[in-house]
């Protein structure tokens, strides 16, 4: 249960620097550690006590493996974070080359 | 699960330093400690394919970033509302923890997984699919169509990249042609 609440944590953690930091790489930064947490989330479920990884051996049989189901899903999520984090982290070059700054607050044409 | 505490907490504070950090390539440096963490805990928590690709995901991410901060240092401006933005955030927060603390009653105990799924993956998966790797076994066989979204998503992500970095659009190039003749 603390290893859950730890990574609620991390979770919090991010959601703060997203919310509150002005700055676009603070942002991308809280983001991506958003999405690691979430992974961490699907592979603690994933765990059985004292398991094995899920990989079989040439004639041995090998009980107690972990659950493989959550590790597939995890595995597409982080090849998708990291795209993600691509056209963020270009979307953030392209505006400092427009405006000459990171800062959300100076970009002016934005404001609605 | 000791060495999951210690891994958990030195992730924690490489997230706090990196949120918190003033100087952007320490803050990037930061973040990328907590993935390297991250897979590290993969692979103690029996990940080895999550581990390998978290690491490989983690370097091209620093070197992005970096790419993107180098030579960019910014003072940090501290005017304007943050009470107000500052109370909003808790706000958020305390809203997450709430739907958090609803959700914890579901999960399962730790190290106690449903596997209603994963059994028949685990007992039918080497005679169906004849990948002794189940991950793989899974990924590749019984949802490949995931692993094809995977890759759409990865190439229209790339499109993304190339029209945002091109320097000059069609209707100028064409115009600046017109001009050469």
């Amino acid at each position: 249960m603390i290893l859950y609440m730890s990574c609620f944590v991390l979770f919090c953690i991010g959601l703060y620097g997203v919310m509150r930091k002005r700055n676009i790489i603070k942002i991308i930064t809280g983001i991506i550690i958003c999405e690691y947490a979430a992974n961490l989330l699907f592979i603690l479920i994933g765990y059985r006590m004292g398991g094995r990884a899920p990989i079989l051996a040439h004639g041995t049989v090998i009980e107690n493996m972990v659950d493989p189901l959550p590790q597939a899903v995890v595995l597409t999520t982080i090849v998708i974070g990291l795209a993600t984090t691509i056209v963020l982290v270009t979307l953030a070059i392209r505006l400092y080359e427009k405006y000459g700054t990171f800062d959300i607050t100076k970009i002016e044409e934005l404001k609605g | 699960m000791n060495e999951l505490y210690i891994l958990f907490g030195l992730m924690i504070i490489g997230a706090i330093a990196a949120i918190e950090m003033e100087d952007l390539l320490s803050s990037v440096i930061s973040v990328s400690a907590v993935g390297l963490g991250l897979s590290m805990a993969f692979l103690v928590l029996k990940a080895p394919d999550m581990a390998f690709t978290q690491l490989i995901v983690e370097i091209l991410c620093l070197i992005i970033l970096i790419r993107a901060t180098i030579k960019k240092d910014l003072p940090f401006s501290t005017s304007g509302r943050w009470i107000l933005n500052t109370t909003i955030t808790i706000f958020f927060i305390v809203v997450f923890l709430g739907a958090v603390s609803l959700a914890l009653m579901e999960l399962p105990e730790f190290g106690h997984p449903l596997m209603k799924v994963g059994e028949i993956y685990l007992r039918d998966g080497f005679a169906q699919t004849g990948a002794t790797n189940l991950v793989a076994a899974i990924l590749q066989d019984y949802r490949a169509y995931d692993r094809l979204g995977e890759v759409a998503v990865l190439f229209v992500s790339f499109i993304g990249v190339l029209a945002i970095l091109r320097r000059e659009g069609r209707v100028s190039a064409a115009e600046s042609k017109k001009d050469l003749i």
